[in-house]
């Protein structure tokens, strides 16, 4: 258990709890947090989950995998801490991590 | 001797891009036209003619046998049962013999999403239909990483989310001005004055092309995604170039023209062709024309056959589920996640082709290297496995966005967002119109193994009681056709 606060593109700020095991993507689809469709259903196939890890936290989850890079590169919101929501699957090391989203999913 | 072949395939890339510079691109062409022709002289190509026949059911023919490549499949309203039988008993489908040569089928959702997320081992070049076009075009949808990145990466930025709210209002009343000048008192072809109609006008937009002969686009688009050789299509490869070479002449202009009224003060646009010259990794473009005519292809033909397809089959199954289309009108804020499950239901484009790159065990089959593998979304996307009551159009349906219809991995539509706004706009203001839409008599289908869509179909509008145009309410009186 914990929280991870997902901040939109227009400075609104949504902490949400988590039970372990959770990916990102579910946490926020699940929790209504507008900006992220995850339309291929967790796969890091569709590139729309993408969030942007706070700096302090970059450490803690680890930089994106070739498999998202391939999606997320193509995105021109596409900066160094991108990663695929569906991708970061929550737990304790990761209780209080911050995300943003970017203006846009594509 | 590798240092040998890759020195060869250098000096070789050096010429084509020299030739390609240098030669005007209708002049290329013609000259690939030439070659097919003299081809077909020799006796060395036969143009491929497909005739109807009726389909037998499924049950009927031998597994081994089946061959969903068939471009009468959709027509005869065959696809779906076929691909139910091979997702129940055979997901990976092997078929040694068909027109467009040995294939496999893959069928079911989560095997298509391994394939498309896997560029590695499938690869998406040289073509990504059945059989090989006429003319090679070089189009990123077609090429694998990392020479497709680049590529799309360089016109992307078109229809990106940034740039499409920049354009909505103009979609908005591209929209408008089509549907206030429908008939109310008689059927029309919904395809050709809806459908055809704003996907014209939006490729137009889109690309700045003049707008009084937009209908060239689209013409252009069916010709060359229609061939017999590529998808079971009616256009003969005759025909295809002489369209492919106009596309390419007419597109040059285009691109000097823009180049001239921007020199001369113009302000920038919105559309495809600024973009292209504003951008540091595609303002010389013009220069690599075969590359230029690949992309501008490429984004006429995915605008065109998937968005068109998608309008007309909303309105098709929304008469097909009449319980949905009341649904619709009780809670209109229902339509995003609609229009994901049109597009779904629909499936406009029904596959798309990847070669193995090294033998592989799949799905408990062995592919080789070499070997076709089609990915049918159409199938995927009636998978019972990921879809409940997958046959059903169910416009609030949880996972709709789920849907295969845009493909996964690198190649995922790019313009999918635009599709998606297009649509919404159109259900949007078809609402604030109409009470009903209903067709009358069964559509006609289009004729390809690629392209699951409608050539025609009649349909009657109810406008909204005191509708804001002057004129008799039609009401119900049942007019002769």
């Amino acid at each position: 258990m914990g929280t991870i606060t997902f901040t939109e593109y227009d400075g609104t700020s949504h902490e949400v709890e988590f039970a372990d095991g959770e990916s990102l993507m579910e946490l926020a689809t699940s929790n209504g947090v507008p900006g992220i469709d995850g339309d291929c259903g967790g796969e890091a196939s569709c590139g729309t989950c993408h969030v942007i890890v706070d700096d302090a936290w970059i450490a803690a989850t680890g930089p994106r995998s070739d498999e998202e890079s391939q999606m997320i590169e193509m995105s021109p919101e596409c900066a160094p801490n991108s990663r695929l929501a569906c991708q970061l699957k929550a737990c304790a090391g990761l209780d209080g991590l911050k995300v943003r989203l970017p203006e846009f999913q594509m | 001797m590798t240092t040998t072949t890759s020195m060869l395939t250098k000096a070789k890339a050096a010429i084509t891009d020299k030739v390609q510079a240098t030669v005007p691109v209708d002049r290329q062409v013609r000259a690939a036209h030439l070659v097919k022709k003299a081809q077909r002289f020799a006796g060395l190509s036969t143009p491929l003619v497909f005739t109807e026949q009726p389909i037998p059911d499924p049950a009927d023919v031998p597994l081994t046998e089946i061959d969903v490549s068939n471009p009468f499949m959709n027509r005869q309203g065959k696809w779906y049962p076929y691909f139910a039988r091979l997702r129940e008993e055979a997901p990976i489908h092997y078929l040694a013999d068909s027109p467009f040569g040995p294939f496999w089928s893959i069928t079911r959702y989560a095997d298509i999403q391994a394939v498309d997320s896997n560029p590695d081992v499938f690869s998406a070049e040289p073509y990504i239909v059945l059989g090989p076009p006429p003319l090679e075009i070089e189009m990123f949808i077609a090429m694998d990483p990392p020479k497709h990145d680049v590529q799309r990466k360089a016109v992307q930025g078109v229809v990106a989310p940034r740039n499409l709210k920049e354009m909505e209002s103009l979609i908005r009343e591209r929209v408008q001005e089509v549907l206030d000048g429908l008939p109310t008192d008689e059927p029309f072809d919904w395809v050709q004055a809806v459908s055809k109609e704003i996907t014209g006008r939006m490729l137009a937009t889109l690309l700045d092309f003049p707008y009084e002969q937009r209908h060239k686009l689209t013409y252009w688009s069916d010709t060359i995604s229609g061939t017999a050789e590529g998808t079971g299509g009616t256009t003969h490869q005759d025909e295809m170039f002489a369209a492919a070479e106009e596309l390419a002449r007419s597109f040059v202009a285009l691109w000097h023209d823009k180049a001239a009224r921007r020199a001369a003060g113009e302000p920038d646009g919105f559309d495809l062709i600024t973009l292209m010259q504003t951008s540091e990794d595609t303002k010389d473009l013009i220069h690599k024309p075969m590359e230029f005519l690949g992309n501008l292809t490429l984004l006429i033909v995915g605008g065109n056959d998937t968005t068109r397809n998608s309008m007309s089959g909303g309105v098709y199954a929304l008469n097909q589920y009449p319980d949905q289309f009341e649904k619709l009108k009780a809670d209109p804020s229902l339509i995003p996640n609609m229009v994901s499950e049109i597009i779904r239901w629909q499936t406009p484009l029904a596959y798309m082709r990847r070669v193995a790159k090294k033998d592989v065990h799949f799905g408990g089959q062995f592919i080789r290297k070499g070997d076709q593998v089609i990915m049918w979304y159409a199938s995927g996307n009636r998978d019972e496995r990921k879809f409940e009551d997958a046959d059903r159009l169910i416009i609030d349906r949880k996972n709709a966005r789920n849907h295969m219809s845009f493909g996964f991995g690198v190649h995922r539509c790019m313009g999918n967002r635009l599709a998606e706004m297009q649509l919404r706009i159109l259900w949007e203001e078809l609402l604030e119109r109409f009470d009903r839409i209903e067709v009358v008599g069964e559509p006609e289908y289009v004729q390809s193994n690629f392209v699951k869509g409608y050539d025609s179909m009649m349909v009657r509008l109810t406008p909204k009681a005191a509708p804001a145009q002057a004129g008799a309410a039609p009401a119900e009186a049942a007019s002769a056709a």
